[in-house]
């Protein structure tokens, strides 16, 4: 477990003026605005609006770095189609309010081309109505709760039918049928613990309980007496944020022994590597990517992690949405070459045929096998991995295998293609047990 | 089904949390009529400076704890003499300009709001830039207690008895020590105190550095159960306040009857409803003390002791 080096955050930390000396890199702090490219037709423009500050930073900033990273890798081979790309990269600080503003500024002002933008949900619903107001191809890329179906959004993270639908079934087989399950406060964590009960009931598994938790909240002491009180086999937990990280902390010091199913943890917030063991001892990951999933385009020699670390030898870990962010750039490269031009109804289009990325012929999805953009329903068919981690927070892939985005296409009919629309989906409305 | 023990456990840990979020705020505000809204990135500082003392340069827990209180009390001492007071500016502009140029933020409640609010911004974006956005945590000592089906955490329970000593301690230095006196005849009538010979001016910077030392002390022993981030003084910042204003005047009896009462209401409620409950019956407890106890228990208790004294 190689750690990036600190000398420089040491010298910092000698003194305790190290708070106010680090204001002199105040102005440095702004994130850069474009790549140094000459400046012609022969140039496209890509938005990036990820968090590098406020409550998402430490998983919002993997994924800017990581779009930058395919950005450069692809102008170094000669662009797309010929074409440079010119970027409009802005950090919008966790503030939604913030991120409307920069959305419109790169859709009137920048006139992307493409955006990748946001981190939560809660972002995505805010620009949401902007980017269809305008028309503007979007890609989002967190994993998250699923169920959003239109014309003008790519959701290419993996949904919660993906993620827990690995891992939940793999608990039931390995534990037992008795589910506890404790989520985040808002529309990710209530429709993700919906989820939970239909895959549960799939499963022959039932939930004990459930508990909501603010995002604000940072003690977990009668979550923990309520979980032991229920006793169940084991917890599904879809906690989000900074301060719910303390539940593993906590639940460890105060013993709580129990195997935890999770979509959230470990991949994207890397808590096997800043919590001291045993906190995350027994956490199974449901995610279609972590810095350590065993593929040869990811972990081998000048594979992804490589290159990643060798752009940015400072970065603590290469997280989930990062790879997401990265191979989506790549999706989209291909459907401007398939098109022929950056028009945005032809580059939608050419999304919808059904473009593929693999390890095989493609090596820009790290994640594994091939995986393919379902033009029905604009969701990717992913690669998914059940990783563990063990009492030294070493972390082992147990189980993998590609999992389709069933509940859009299945379940609710989404087809976009042949039916614009620009809907989110719950499963509310589709499954008794969720109600 | 209610367990004894839990909720017992559970109130420990959420007085503890309270009297300890509170302290360093209490002393500062009802002492100098100071509001430091930058108390949750003193509380950061503290929480930084155990941990990367453990981390980097390998001390032992409790050294690191105790560094991580003085650093902050200097810190504190430096942020009096720099904003609060602006005693070291107008030390430098009597001497170049021949007239003070900041006027002391005591007693000025919306003034100290606005400038600690500025500081609190500076230190939360100083620490992300200089450490980024999250460094490696401590892991929680002690283990886990065991009780039937149940456990908990030994730690917490060191925490809720660290929090009583901390009360005593504090309790001890205002009413039995000299400085305590002067302390205190400082709040109570500070042109006497000054005509009595009090050193108004260095009890402000001492007070302030106090109450520093124990915001920095609260980081430092919660470094060990909570998220090591640039943000992590914002948990305890609503707490603090709520206790602050629910005590009432009197500092160290109303942080110690507050973090009762509202420890009891956060323990009973998050333990039968869940923490969301917890958290909206502590605020509406907040609410109804604010009605109907405008100055907190403390002056309630004070309200009645006159009313005894007036009928007698």
């Amino acid at each position: 477990m190689s750690r990036p080096s600190v000398s420089r955050r040491q010298f910092l930390g000698a003194s305790g003026a190290a708070l106010v000396t680090g204001l002199a890199g105040c102005s440095a702090g702004e994130g850069g605005t474009s790549t140094d490219t000459a400046s012609s037709a022969e140039t496209l423009k890509i938005g990036v609006l990820e968090d590098q500050s406020g409550n998402f930073a430490l998983v919002g900033d993997p994924k800017a770095k990581a779009s930058m990273l395919a950005i450069e890798e692809i102008n170094a081979n000669g662009g797309i189609d010929g074409k440079q790309i010119e970027t409009f990269q802005r950090d919008p600080q966790s503030d939604n309010q913030r991120y409307q503003e920069l959305t419109r500024t790169a859709i009137n002002e920048e006139n992307v081309d493409a955006l990748w933008a946001g981190y939560s949900s809660a972002t995505r619903e805010a620009i949401r109505p902007i980017i269809d107001r305008n028309e503007q191809l979007y890609f989002y890329t967190t994993q998250y709760e699923g169920g959003v179906c239109d014309e003008f959004t790519f959701a290419v993270g993996p949904t919660a039918r993906q993620q827990l639908g690995i891992v939940l079934p793999y608990l039931v087989e390995e534990f037992g049928p008795d589910i506890y399950t404790i989520a985040a406060d808002y529309n990710f964590g209530q429709l993700s613990a919906d989820w939970v009960k239909v895959l549960a009931n799939e499963n022959d598994a039932n939930v004990l309980g459930e508990e909501f938790i603010p995002l604000s909240e940072s003690s977990f002491g009668s979550t923990i007496n309520r979980i032991q009180e229920a006793d169940p086999d084991f917890v599904m937990s879809m906690l989000v944020g900074a301060n719910h990280t303390s539940f593993y902390e906590q639940k460890a010091s105060a013993g709580l022994d129990i195997p935890i199913g999770t979509s959230t943890a470990m991949a994207q917030g890397y808590e096997h590597r800043r919590l001291d063991a045993p906190a995350m001892a027994n956490i199974y990951a449901g995610v279609n990517y972590m810095e350590e999933v065993p593929t040869e385009s990811n972990t081998g020699d000048g594979g992804f992690v490589d290159r990643y670390f060798e752009m940015y030898p400072d970065a603590p870990y290469l997280n989930e949405e990062a790879e997401t962010n990265y191979f989506s750039t790549y999706m989209y490269k291909k459907a401007v070459e398939q098109a022929g031009t950056t028009e945005q109804p032809e580059v939608i289009d050419a999304l919808e045929s059904g473009i593929e990325l693999g390890t095989e012929e493609a090596p820009e999805a790290p994640e594994g096998e091939t995986i393919r953009l379902d033009g029905a329903t604009h969701h990717v068919d992913h690669h998914m991995w059940i990783m563990r981690a063990d009492e030294e927070h070493n972390v082992e892939a147990v189980e993998n295998r590609q999992i389709p985005e069933t509940f859009l296409s299945e379940t609710a009919g989404c087809n976009l293609p042949e039916n614009p629309e620009q809907t989110q989906y719950t499963p509310v409305d589709y499954y008794e047990e969720a109600e | 089904m209610v367990n004894g023990i839990n909720l017992a456990l559970q109130f420990l840990d959420s007085f503890a949390f309270i009297v300890l979020a509170a302290a360093g705020l209490a002393i500062i505000f009802g002492i100098m009529g100071v509001i430091n809204l930058a108390h949750g990135e003193f509380i950061l500082i503290g929480a930084y400076t155990a941990t990367l003392a453990v981390t980097q340069l390998g001390l032992p827990l409790v050294v690191a704890m105790v560094a991580g209180g003085l650093v902050t009390g200097l810190f504190g001492i430096l942020t009096e003499r720099v904003i609060i007071s602006g005693a070291w500016p107008n030390w430098v502009s009597q001497r170049t300009l021949g007239r003070d140029i900041i006027e002391p933020l005591y007693d000025r409640l919306a003034d100290s709001m606005v400038a600690t609010f500025g500081l609190s911004l500076i230190l939360t974006q100083g620490t992300r830039i200089a450490y980024g956005n999250s460094i490696d945590g401590l892991s929680t000592p002690f283990g886990p207690i065991e009780y039937g089906a149940f456990s908990y955490s030994t730690y917490r329970i060191v925490l809720a008895g660290v929090s009583i000593g901390l009360l005593v301690a504090t309790y001890y230095l205002f009413t039995r020590t000299d400085f305590g006196m002067r302390a205190r005849a400082t709040i109570q009538d500070k042109e006497t105190a000054q005509a009595m010979g009090v050193n108004t001016e260095r009890m402000y910077m001492l007070t302030f550095g106090i109450g520093s030392a124990l915001a920095g002390l609260t980081g430092a022993l919660f470094a060990p159960v909570v998220t090591m981030r640039p943000t992590l003084g914002d948990q305890f910042l609503v707490e603090s306040f709520v206790a602050v204003v629910v005590g009432g005047p009197s500092v160290v009896l109303g942080t110690a009857l507050s973090g009762g009462v509202l420890g009891a209401i956060l323990a009973v409620f998050s333990n039968l409803y869940g923490t969301f409950i917890g958290r909206i019956a502590l605020l509406v407890a907040a609410l109804v003390a604010l009605r109907f106890l405008p100055d907190g228990i403390t002056g309630f208790i004070e309200q009645l002791r006159k009313r005894r004294q007036e009928s007698e």
